[in-house]
């Protein structure tokens, strides 16, 4: 059975399932419960200074829901803790002292006054947590205190606050950074020049779930209106795999090591964070959703996985796929691929054939010889990859690479096998001679 | 049990009195609002969609699942009504399996079709709950005249799309109350809380339609004076007569027309008083050996056997209603043809049946002969045309009317529907789609 045990930054885990920063690690009760399901870590939802901040007493939760309910997307606007700092503090060090093997980190959000900083970071440390994490992410009501995303969204305060934390403080600094901004890179350089140990992202997406039409309202409303919250759960995971992989990727940050968060709900979808660069993984929507036991899959399923690939650690799978991950134009213009029907699946919908014919390549046949029929016309068809992904059968639509030196129909030219990118390429005003892999 | 007895075991109340109101309660219940949801959301948007070919109005089912699934259930009703206004009743009654559902593509790829035939009933329902009338407007009157025959479905759908161009319609109906079938017909179960009652008045409520009841042709009405006053005539007739078994003994008692005593069926208040035998045998293999055959069940009858004389296969009655008959208890007997009606003082008590092969592609008796005791024996061998009541003006082939592809008899102002033209299905689906053909083709010549 493969190792899940886990060493991010210093800090040891059982496995690499945290739980993020939010609702479900607020409390003592919910974080023990946590580790009783079997999770890895917690990171202790945000501590701020001064007097507790309040909630709103309304609605704090918004969601995107598939037909049978399935939660695809949950926004929120809930605050940091509002429970006063001793208590959270007492119940960290309680905690950390009777589950020794698990990670704890604690979330932290206070204004951007050094003297605040040292004061929390001495309270925190005083819990023999195992590290912190700067939260620069939240984009709701913090936000508009000048702190939280506020913070993430300017590179020069990431790396004063993250020099400050490093000043006075032993411990591990995860700083978690905001998507809501234009090049996620930028926010990473900061934190890793102001000595951070790791990132973690992403925050929230700032999102209005939906509009009460009868309202007119942003839902979901608080008196009669609604206001732009964090939008996490499954719908974001492609976002936060793209900004993970960019930090992953940049020589700047490369290597620096990175928490991933957003969407992740299943072993899977861990290990594609893994993969692309992310030494642990947190979690919320998903517990949210489910409760804690959704963790027992992720462990397993992600040993399972690893078991039938041959891998034994999680290092091993750390970072994995990140040299796969490649800009446009360094893709092969010479791989020619053609999409390919199996008719014994084809239900004859004839979705990939109007999704082809209206929208894209008129590659697509609906009828042949009288009879309905769905086949790929090879002399239009540029490989695009829409009918699969319209196809409501699993792999009854397939993308078949053309051998090299077989004359593509469509344009009647001979696959080369040579490897050929935008880079050289003739209509490239900016071409050079040889293509930069 | 014994029969202790003497004469026919035929009675009313065999039944608790709260069992006849759970017995035929609706068959398919309304789906939920999310159970809407959640089937639309099975539907695949099909390009140039199977289903829609398959449906004899050509109601695009796609778009009206898809408007249900956007939340659109009004717009996905009109989606319906603009081919069949009689959407809601179909809904019902339409063998789906063999029709729409039983070319859904997931029908194909798993078994398990999208109920198309619920959801349009969602659509309907919803639409007629939320709405007083129809949603269409008279066109501006033509000061045409055309009379229709028959309130059923064909007359229904005729009736109203001549009222959509403007004609004023008149619409005669034998019965003093209109519908055709879908009152007085169609199983109890697959229509409750008055619907049909309901549907016509919905469709009426287009107005320029004038109902006139009580009018039956070759009776108080003849086609002749029709023709002679008015601009165009539509005849939705349907079958007034019962094909008789050819036996001895038919007029005794406990010798039954299934389809008069649906309409009784149909149209009683209280379920209860309604006499029905303990041993039942039914002869035919149709949708309406079937509904007899279900409901006497579900009023109590101890023993109910429909006989027909070839294979199951060979049944008209769909698999799923063989599977309705089936699971309420019914017995069917195949490959048995009646052979002796079997009588004692004055009423049925039971039926000779001979059995029967295929030799060759043709039915033939073997001999061997089983009998049943049975207290009613009801004859569900189809209808038939009586053709005095048209006075022998009408081209007829098979004893049905012979139609054109615009519906339109050998006269060139009489059009004709429904179960009464030769070559339909007999189904409430294509009268409709008879009806919505020949109100064009009435328009279009009325037009030019």
């Amino acid at each position: 059975m493969a190792d899940l045990t886990t060493n991010f930054i210093g800090i040891k885990s059982p496995n690499p399932f945290w739980l993020a920063s939010a609702p479900p690690t607020d409390k003592e009760y919910n974080v023990v419960r946590a580790f009783k399901a079997g999770w890895g870590g917690v990171v202790w939802k945000t501590l701020g200074d001064g007097d507790p901040v309040v909630n709103v007493n309304g609605p704090r939760y918004g969601a995107i829901h598939g037909k049978d309910r399935q939660l695809i997307g949950l926004n929120n606007i809930e605050l940091i803790t509002d429970r006063p700092l001793e208590v959270n503090l007492r119940e960290i060090k309680q905690v950390k002292r009777d589950w020794p093997d698990r990670a704890l980190v604690v979330s932290l959000m206070v204004p951007c006054e050094e003297q605040n900083w040292i004061d929390i970071l001495k309270a925190v440390e005083d819990t023999e947590a195992d590290g912190v994490e700067l939260n620069f992410g939240c984009p709701h009501g913090m936000s508009e205190r000048g702190m939280g995303s506020a913070v993430g969204q300017v590179p020069e305060y990431i790396e004063m606050v993250t020099r400050w934390v490093k000043k006075h403080s032993r411990m591990p600094c995860i700083v978690k950074l905001t998507p809501n901004i234009t090049d996620i890179r930028k926010p990473a350089q900061a934190a890793k020049a102001g000595g951070a140990d790791a990132v973690s992202l992403i925050n929230t997406i700032n999102s209005i779930v939906s509009v009460d039409l009868d309202a007119m309202s942003p839902a979901p409303m608080v008196d009669g209106k609604g206001a732009h919250g964090g939008y996490c759960g499954p719908a974001v995971k492609p976002i936060a795999l793209n900004m993970v992989a960019e930090i992953a990727r940049d020589p700047e940050t490369h290597g620096l090591p990175i928490s991933g968060i957003g969407g992740v709900t299943t072993w899977r979808d861990a290990a594609e964070f893994m993969a692309l660069g992310a030494g642990s993984v947190q979690v919320c929507t998903a517990a949210m959703t489910y409760g804690f036991k959704v963790v027992e899959d992720m462990i397993e399923g992600l040993s399972d996985w690893m078991d039938q690939k041959g891998y034994t650690s999680v290092d091993q799978i750390v970072g994995r796929a990140v040299p796969n991950a490649s800009d446009w134009q360094h893709l092969n213009l010479n791989y020619i691929a053609k999409a390919k029907i199996n008719q014994d699946l084809c239900i004859e919908c004839g979705r990939c054939h109007i999704a082809c014919e209206d929208t894209s390549h008129q590659a697509i046949t609906n009828m042949v010889d009288g009879v309905r029929k769905f086949e790929v016309i090879d002399e239009e068809c540029v490989g695009c990859n829409l009918c699969v992904n319209v196809c409501p059968v699993e792999n009854c639509i397939t993308m078949e690479q053309m051998a090299p030196g077989t004359v593509d129909p469509r344009t009647n030219k001979v696959v080369e096998e040579k490897y050929a990118n935008w880079t050289t390429h003739p209509n490239n005003p900016m071409a050079v001679q040889e293509a930069a892999e | 049990m014994t029969q202790t007895k003497a004469g026919p075991d035929i009675a009313a109340g065999r039944l608790p009195q709260e069992a006849y109101a759970d017995n035929f309660s609706d068959l398919h219940p309304l789906l939920e609002p999310h159970e809407a949801q959640v089937e639309a959301d099975r539907c695949y948007f099909c390009y140039d969609a199977p289903c829609m070919q398959a449906c004899p109005t050509s109601i695009d089912i796609p778009q009206f699942i898809r408007q249900i699934s956007t939340g659109n259930p009004t717009g996905s009703a009109k989606t319906i009504f603009d081919q069949n206004i009689l959407g809601g009743m179909c809904a019902r009654v339409c063998p789906t399996e063999t029709l729409c559902e039983q070319v859904c593509v997931r029908e194909v790829a798993e078994g398990k079709p999208v109920k198309i035939g619920q959801l349009q009933r969602y659509a309907t329902d919803h639409y007629m709950a939320e709405n007083e009338t129809q949603p269409y407007q008279r066109a501006a009157s033509t000061g045409k005249k055309v009379a229709v025959a028959g309130a059923g479905p064909a007359g229904l759908a005729c009736a109203h799309r001549l009222a959509m161009h403007g004609h004023d319609v008149t619409l005669f109906d034998a019965r003093e109350k209109p519908g055709g079938l879908n009152e007085f017909g169609i199983a109890s179960y697959k229509s409750v809380d008055n619907f049909a009652a309901r549907e016509v008045e919905f469709v009426l409520s287009i107005g320029g339609i004038d109902l006139k009841t009580g009018m039956r042709l070759g009776d108080n009405l003849n086609l002749a004076d029709l023709r002679a006053s008015y601009d165009a005539v539509f005849l939705g007739i349907g079958l007034g007569g019962v094909n008789a078994l050819g036996l001895d003994g038919e007029d005794k008692g406990g010798s039954l027309d299934a389809v008069d005593y649906i309409a009784n069926l149909r149209q009683a208040d209280d379920l209860g008083k309604l006499p029905v035998g303990r041993r039942v045998v039914v002869i035919g293999g149709g949708m309406t050996a079937v509904d007899i055959a279900v409901q006497t069940k579900l009023l109590g009858a101890e023993d109910v056997t429909i006989a027909y004389r070839r294979g199951q296969d060979r049944m008209n009655a769909s698999e799923y209603e063989q599977h309705l008959a089936q699971t309420n208890g019914v017995k069917i007997m195949t490959w048995a043809q009646p052979k002796a009606l079997v009588a004692a003082n004055g009423s049925v008590t039971g039926i000779e049946l001979e059995r029967t092969r295929d030799q060759d592609g043709s039915l033939t008796g073997t001999g061997e002969t089983v009998t049943l005791e049975a207290d009613m024996v009801f004859k569900a061998i189809g209808q038939t045309l009586v053709d005095t009541d048209l006075g022998g003006a009408l081209t007829l082939e098979k004893g049905r009317i012979v139609v054109d592809a615009d519906r339109k008899t050998s006269l060139d102002d009489v059009w004709a529907g429904g179960d009464c033209v030769a070559g339909g299905e007999d189904l409430t689906v294509a009268a409709v789609e008879d009806g919505k053909i020949a109100a064009e083709a009435i328009n279009a010549a009325l037009s030019a």
